[in-house]
């Protein structure tokens, strides 16, 4: 069976005079961890964007397990299995973390009409919620109010609300971002065991963690991508070198 | 229609227009760049119209000048009361988010209201145009056009290209046209924020209440003014896009078009077409026509 | 005993209050208070709206107008209405206009979205004030009160003062409890997310457009219910009930009320109301009565500056998105 989760071809997108994005192809498979990196600026969150249907592409497509989705909006994309976390944690700090993960899981089993019945009676949702919370290490914290968890286990639940939608393919923009040396090792053990079953983008701008985690490693600058491949072939790149690693490897 | 009609009318909708924009310039500042919504607005324009009803027998004997003396008297009492009134009342709404901010201003709608009640009454009152402005100019052989609005729209056009001056030309205008974009950045910059919210507000006051004294001969002054003029504002405002001055003028000369000669062509629909125009320009724009100052 | 079993035990001695009210009453009372649960149930629907969908609708009494103008409308010249095909007229006219309103303003977002609320509500007035359609500036009197009853029967006389007042008090309870399943189901946590952070529901799955818009409707039918039992009550409408003083006055009862609780809305309700009576008391302030809207204000800005998240309080639930994002909005940020 075709490993191929997600792939961009030739994505580009123009605001106004400036091209975020210039031609873009990107192919996510499945067992995989892609890291995507770049400088600041240089098209990564655009791209992150274009693909899972928040922004539209000025020209290029997008499939989704061979299906077309260019077309498609960011809900629909995402009920077909593309999942996307944020940089700044999309949590809702009021909500505990129960009813973070469960809301998350609604949007698979919606059936909104059902005016009479409880979102608490839900047991489908609920041990979806149980279940991903406990995947990423917040199983404890449940019935926590999700404003009052550390900076990390916001990350953590951020990552456990994508999980909770069931998708094949994870958009995952800077999870490490604002962590510590403790919290990260954490996070990068959790997105290891993420890997299997799930075709996995890692924007990240923490270089250690890309080259240990990363199986293929994908290098934007100014929109177009400069290097792409194994990470010893990415390192080894002399244009990635000058361009991003700064000279010498 | 014929020429002289048609010009007319548009001396009428470039008036009304831009007496409107002297109010929402006030507006779209206020909440622009303090993020303050403010629906006491209004009420600032009727109390112009009532000064400028009080003030007029007290510069009576000045004869032609007694016009003058009344609107700057009008002016400086309108500026020390809005500085007050920030001062008292508004500084404490910036902390404050949207919907008590409105609750809040609401309040304030009805104590304005009740306090003029108090102080000049319910009556209808009209005020007289200064003798030497009270003629009319022929416009072609049946037509003529009164002295005076023509004098509103000048003093109107004065005032936006004052403000324009103040706004791109000076320290001032640049200090809030950075508030506009950027508050934290411009108070992390070593500006008196407070004291430059202080000004601007009475800033806005003053134009409002200037302008409700321009209007008062040719509208007459009644109790109801403030919130009919507050309504029309807010949606010249949202227009022109909040926080732009250039937006608040652009709109207002289209609201006072679209309303002067809706007037003449579709009677039955006059008092609706501002709200339509509104609503095409938000769903084709939907942060209003142009972006803050 | 748990939060949820006091929130029923108020909520049971509240009715119950309101039931056994009449007894007490006397005939301007029992008025008064079927007046102020009409309201209730309005600033319910609109607590609906941005209490739960953080969709801040400056419009609301375009729902309630509208409804109470089809109730007079439709009535037949020759006589009496039942309830059971006019109340349904009733609320398809509010239904209708709530669609029509939602599906093109809930592109727009922030203050520009109040806005634009507004403007739809004031077409509905200028229909109203300006065109034949609307009996004009004068209004239209209901010519008979519905008739409620089965099979012929007469089940109760709408027109008298203390079977309407029970009427209306059935009515509030039912749209209460009502909505309090509508919040507590998927939907109603669904909108709560949207509320929240609309992004991540829509990261998440969600088509978020359907959902506001169903909260649109819902509202309108509420209010449409309240503008029904005030035509019928009042047996007068005029074009102010659709104009933005009545919105404005229901908003500030759900603020005052504070937003986030259904009960909010009621307690606002009736807490403005009785603001406006208490300060028209001229056995407490004389002559000086007739100026009862500088009371009001006066306490109005009391409450908001002592009570910032409304008099039923608790955790205030971001109705709206927080001023920063709204700046954001306004200053034109893509």
């Amino acid at each position: 069976m075709n490993s191929l989760a997600l792939r961009g071809e030739r994505l580009t997108r123009k605001w106004g005079g400036v091209v975020a994005l210039d031609g873009v192809s990107i192919a996510l498979h499945r067992g995989e961890i892609h890291a995507l990196i770049g400088t600041n600026g240089a098209g990564k969150s655009t791209l992150v964007n274009v693909l899972s249907g928040e922004i539209e592409a000025s020209s290029g497509s997008v499939e989704l397990g061979g299906v077309d989705v260019t077309r498609w909006t960011q809900p629909r994309r995402a009920r077909a299995g593309l999942g996307r976390s944020y940089q700044r944690s999309t949590i809702f700090p009021q909500f505990t973390v129960r009813e973070n993960c469960r809301l998350a899981a609604q949007a698979r089993f919606q059936r909104p009409w059902r005016w009479w019945s409880p979102a608490s009676a839900d047991e489908p949702t609920h041990r979806v919620s149980r279940d991903v919370a406990r995947r990423v290490g917040l199983g404890e914290a449940l019935d926590r109010e999700a404003g009052s968890l550390s900076h990390g286990e916001k990350r953590q639940l951020e990552i456990a609300m994508c999980l909770a939608t069931d998708p094949q393919v994870l958009l995952l923009d800077e999870p490490l971002a604002g962590m510590g040396a403790e919290e990260s090792e954490r996070m990068l053990a959790l997105l290891a065991g993420l890997r299997e079953g799930h075709a996995i983008l890692l924007v990240e701008h923490d270089m250690d963690a890309v080259f240990r985690i990363a199986d293929r490693i994908t290098v934007l600058v100014d929109g177009a991508v400069i290097a792409s491949g194994t990470p010893r072939a990415v390192r080894d790149n002399p244009g990635v070198q000058t361009a991003y690693l700064g000279g010498a490897a | 229609m014929d020429l002289a009609t048609f010009l007319v009318q548009c001396l009428n909708a470039l008036q009304y227009g831009l007496l409107l924009f002297l109010v929402a310039s006030g507006l779209t500042l206020i909440f622009g760049v303090m993020g303050v919504i403010n629906l006491a607005h209004g009420s600032f324009y009727m109390l112009g119209a009532y000064m400028a009803y009080a003030l007029a027998p007290a510069f009576a004997n000045l004869g032609g000048l007694g016009f003058f003396a009344t609107l700057a008297a009008g002016v400086v009492l309108a500026v020390v009361f809005g500085y007050l009134l920030e001062w008292a009342f508004f500084s404490f709404l910036y902390e404050r988010d949207h919907l008590q901010q409105v609750l809040m201003t609401y309040g304030l709608i009805l104590v304005f209201e009740e306090l003029r009640s108090l102080a000049m009454g319910d009556d209808v009152h009209g005020v007289a145009a200064p003798a030497w402005l009270s003629g009319s100019i022929p416009l072609g052989t049946l037509m003529a056009y009164p002295v005076y609005r023509l004098f509103i729209s000048g003093v109107c056009v004065l005032l936006a290209l004052g403000l324009y001056a103040v706004i791109s030309r000076t320290r001032l205008g640049m200090m809030i046209r950075a508030g506009a974009s950027n508050r934290e950045m411009v108070s992390s910059l070593g500006v008196d924020v407070r004291q430059l919210f202080r000004v601007m507000f009475a800033a806005g006051v003053a134009l409002a209440a200037l302008a409700g004294m321009l209007a008062a001969p040719v509208s007459s002054v009644y109790p109801g003014m403030g919130n009919q003029v507050l309504i029309i504002c807010f949606v010249v405002v949202v227009i022109g896009g909040i926080g732009s001055i250039r937006g608040a003028l652009a709109a207002a000369l289209l609201v006072g078009a679209v309303d002067t000669f809706g007037k003449v062509f579709f009677p039955q629909a006059a008092g609706v077409l501002v709200y339509v125009l509104m609503a095409l320009v938000l769903l084709w724009r939907p942060g209003g026509l142009f972006k803050a100052t | 005993m748990s939060a949820r079993a006091i929130r029923i035990a108020v909520f049971v001695a509240a009715a119950l209050a309101l039931a056994l009210f009449p007894l007490v009453g006397g005939k301007f009372g029992v008025d008064f208070v079927t007046k102020m649960m009409v309201f209730a149930i309005f600033a319910l629907s609109l607590e609906l709206l941005v209490g739960q969908a953080g969709l801040v609708c400056f419009g609301q009494a375009a729902f309630f107008g509208i409804a109470a103008y089809a109730t007079v409308l439709a009535t037949p010249r020759t006589g009496a209405a039942s309830v059971w095909w006019l109340l349904p007229a009733a609320l398809g006219a509010s239904g209708l206009f709530a669609l029509f309103m939602g599906a093109l303003s809930i592109r727009t977002r922030g203050v520009y979205f109040i806005m634009v609320t507004l403007a739809f509500s004031q077409m509905a007035y200028y229909v109203a004030h300006d065109t034949p359609l609307g009996g004009g500036t004068d209004g239209i009197y209901l010519d008979y009160t519905p008739a409620l009853g089965i099979a012929g029967t007469p089940l109760l006389d709408l027109g008298k003062p203390w079977p309407f007042y029970y009427f209306v008090l059935a009515m509030l309870v039912a749209v209460f409890v009502f909505l309090g399943a509508i919040l507590r189901s998927r939907f109603g946590h669904a909108l709560a997310g949207i509320r929240v952070n609309e992004q991540r529901m829509r990261a998440a799955g969600f088509s978020t457009y359907p959902y506001k818009l169903a909260a649109f409707v819902l509202s309108g039918l509420v209010a449409g219910l309240a503008g029904f039992l005030f035509a019928v009550k009042d047996g007068f409408v005029n074009p102010e009930l659709m104009g933005w003083n009545v919105s404005g006055t229901v908003l500030m009862m759900i603020i005052l009320g504070g937003i986030g609780h259904l009960r909010g809305a009621v307690i606002g309700a009736f807490a403005f109301s009785l603001l406006e009576e208490f300060f028209k008391l001229d056995s407490v302030f004389g002559d000086f009565a007739k100026h009862w809207h500088l009371g009001v204000g006066l306490a109005i800005i009391a409450c908001v500056a002592a009570m910032p998240h409304g008099i039923a309080g608790g955790r205030l639930r971001r109705a709206t998105a927080s001023n920063t994002e709204d700046a954001e909005v306004h200053r034109g940020k893509p």
